[in-house]
């Protein structure tokens, strides 16, 4: 089975949980007087199950003739590209994510880049470390003084400047 | 309408407006010429600022900046580097590409400015006719209209999406449409399809959503394919200047083009991409024959064509926003998140009630394509220094600035966890030749198309308003016939393939 009927199952699975929820659970909680409304909050996303049940399943079943095409990048020779450093920027988009909030956003920030630059193969730290820093703290000062969103400087327990 | 001309024209022209158009056109440029990110992604990235400025007409004449940039920082790399960063510029590379080789990068560049120039500024001047006229019809529109012509809209989207795209396009519309049902609807007073999530009680971030659908996956492919994209030395650009007689050849073409392309920018779905590849196969058509062979060796025609249509296309993709309030493309699409975000409803009402909107927006776009013409062309060969700055630095500020772009609005560290889940399931999509725009507009219309479809059935009391209402039936067997069209016409193609084969 190739790649996008693989991804039609799966999606064809999403809607067949969000119709299940529209057609047997929604309706559970509806106030007798919405009941007597001709719309209900289910309608349309009963409908939008449908749909998308028939779609995807003539995608699955291969019913809509299409030649395989193949995009930018050949899914089929992953392994051959960069794979471990998509993963690992990934990884670190995530980790930026959990730490943000306690460790401030500059130093979440300035590890971010430095630790980009670093998995993608840049090995220069006297260029890295630098370019990060200052990068950081322009972003930092354009967000905060210029369009004037606040964003919690410096790591949790230095609670002196908030 | 001269009144409000007027008023659009003293709103854009405030030096506060002037500097945002620069800065824009700019910064399109900039990020426009590295290969692999399209204006969507800049877009995304640029929305947080734009939506921070507060004033709608400057946030707007911001994006639209950044897009006319992108489109031509786009072209830019398509002529120094056969690496289009827009699929809209693809067609320019055939071209323009051949003529850097020849060593005349600066005369394709110029050839490029002055197309898009007279392309966008065309198509300016159509969009001021035809956006009243359409605006004026619409205005007689009830909301069983809007929910056909929404329905009509999204199934050009899909129509166009290509043989044997079209249930993969229609799917994602749908998966679009459902991710906009999640969280509490301004009709029901109920959350739906929360799962119990708090932080998806408002339902999904459209910034996330944008963000993780163009510009994470676009990064991802830069990691996963590294392209070299520092093969071109700055020496190369030079001599920008064009001879009368080249400009007297080229000048048909734009003219053609121009209209041509607009059109088919106004069309759902169909947008810069088509106009430029089919703005180049009209003109190699209907060129002389020495003419016709010179084509994708290096054809000044061959690259004015493309230019101008995608130009022009651009700026007709604005008439179905401004005037019915319906994107017609990925981009435009974004755009009106943007202006959902700031408080402003696009649609009819928008000429007369927000006049000053409106028309700057229309006037800005005669600055900025004056802008990219004055402005960025001279710059272009300091301009194209970024495409020197070393991958290992850029991906992980194109990174930086996605996660920003979905951070800032919300505030809410959750919104990252999402961006990264959603990029992550947009690029296995896309691995999967799954169109991901459609996902991002069904997404944007979900909540007005199910308003006004709701609001039907209430009037009505039913589905009956399907029937009752002539103009609603049409537009929904336009919708149908939009979808099924493509199919019956593959399936013709095949059984004539199979007889003649047959008959062999």
């Amino acid at each position: 089975m190739t790649l996008d009927r693989w991804t039609a199952f799966i999606l064809m699975g999403i809607c067949l949980l969000y119709g299940y929820t529209a057609w047997f659970n929604m309706d559970a909680g509806l106030a007798p007087f919405m009941q007597r409304n001709p719309i209900w909050p289910s309608t349309f996303p009963k409908l939008l199950s449908l749909i998308g049940l028939f779609t995807s399943f003539i995608i699955l079943f291969g019913l809509e003739r299409s030649e395989p095409v193949i995009g930018d990048i050949d899914y089929r020779r992953l392994h051959e590209y960069k794979l471990g450093q998509a993963i690992g920027m990934l990884v670190l988009m995530v980790l930026y994510a959990l730490t943000l909030k306690p460790l401030g956003f500059l130093v979440a920030t300035a590890s971010f880049l430095i630790l980009g630059a670093y998995i993608l193969g840049e090995r220069k730290w006297i260029i890295m470390i630098p370019v990060g820093v200052i990068a950081t703290f322009c972003v930092w000062y354009l967000v905060s003084e210029v369009l004037e969103i606040y964003m919690r400087p410096l790591p949790l327990i230095f609670k002196l400047g908030s | 309408m001269l009144e409000g001309m007027l008023i659009g024209l003293q709103t854009a022209l405030s030096i506060k407006m002037l500097i945002v158009v620069i800065g824009g056109c700019l910064i399109g440029t900039f990020i426009g010429m590295l290969p692999g990110l399209g204006p969507m992604s800049i877009i995304a990235i640029m929305i947080p600022v734009a939506i921070s400025m507060g004033d709608p007409a400057a946030a707007l004449i911001l994006l639209a900046g950044v897009y006319y940039g992108a489109i031509f920082g786009g072209s830019t790399s398509s002529i120094l580097l056969n690496a289009p960063g827009v699929a809209g510029t693809v067609a320019t590379s055939f071209d323009g590409y051949p003529m850097t080789r020849q060593g005349k990068a600066g005369k394709a560049l110029t050839i490029a400015a002055i197309s898009s120039f007279c392309g966008g500024t065309i198509g300016a001047i159509l969009l001021m006719i035809f956006a009243p006229m359409l605006s004026s019809v619409a205005l007689l529109f009830h909301s069983a209209e809007y929910f056909a012509l929404m329905i009509v809209g999204l199934s050009a989207i899909a129509a166009f999406a290509g043989t044997g795209q079209v249930s993969k396009a229609v799917l994602m519309t749908t998966i679009g449409l459902m991710m906009a049902t999640v969280g509490q609807g301004a009709l029901f007073n109920t959350p739906r399809f929360t799962m119990g999530i708090m932080d998806l009680q408002s339902g999904f971030g459209f910034i996330t959503l944008a963000m993780a659908m163009f510009a994470l996956p676009e990064a991802l492919f830069l990691i996963l394919r590294p392209r070299n994209i520092a093969e071109v030395s700055n020496g190369d650009i030079k001599n920008l200047r064009i001879s009368s007689s080249e400009m007297r050849s080229i000048a048909p073409v734009i003219g053609r083009q121009s209209i041509q392309g607009f059109f088919i920018g106004v069309l759902p779905g169909a947008g810069a991409t088509i106009a430029s590849f089919l703005g180049w196969a009209v003109e190699r058509n209907i060129a002389k024959k020495e003419e016709q062979d010179q084509f994708g060796k290096g054809s000044i025609k061959g690259l004015a064509a493309p230019e101008t249509a995608n130009n022009a296309a651009c700026t007709g993709s604005f008439v179905p926003l401004l005037t019915l309030g319906i994107p017609g493309s990925g981009t435009t699409a974004i755009l009106l998140g943007a202006l959902i975000a700031l408080n402003v409803s696009p649609g009819p009402r928008l000429m007369l009630d927000e006049p000053q909107i409106f028309w700057s927006v229309i006037i800005s776009m005669y600055i900025g394509n004056l802008v990219l013409l004055v402005l960025n062309l001279p710059l272009i060969p300091y301009i194209a220094k970024v495409l020197s700055v070393p991958r290992n630095y850029l991906i992980p500020f194109i990174m930086f600035f996605t996660l920003m772009g979905a951070y800032i609005g919300q505030n809410n560290a959750t919104e990252l966890l999402l961006l990264v889940a959603f990029g992550i399931c947009a690029t296995a999509l896309k691995f999967a030749n799954f169109p991901l725009a459609p996902l991002l507009i069904g997404f944007i219309l979900g909540g007005m198309l199910e308003d006004n479809f709701s609001r039907s059935m209430q009037l009505y009391d039913g589905v009956a308003f399907i029937w009752e209402r002539p103009m609603t039936l049409g537009l929904l067997i336009i919708a149908a016939i939009l979808i099924v069209l493509p199919r019956w016409r593959a399936h013709r193609a095949r059984n004539q393939h199979a007889e003649v084969a047959d008959g062999d």
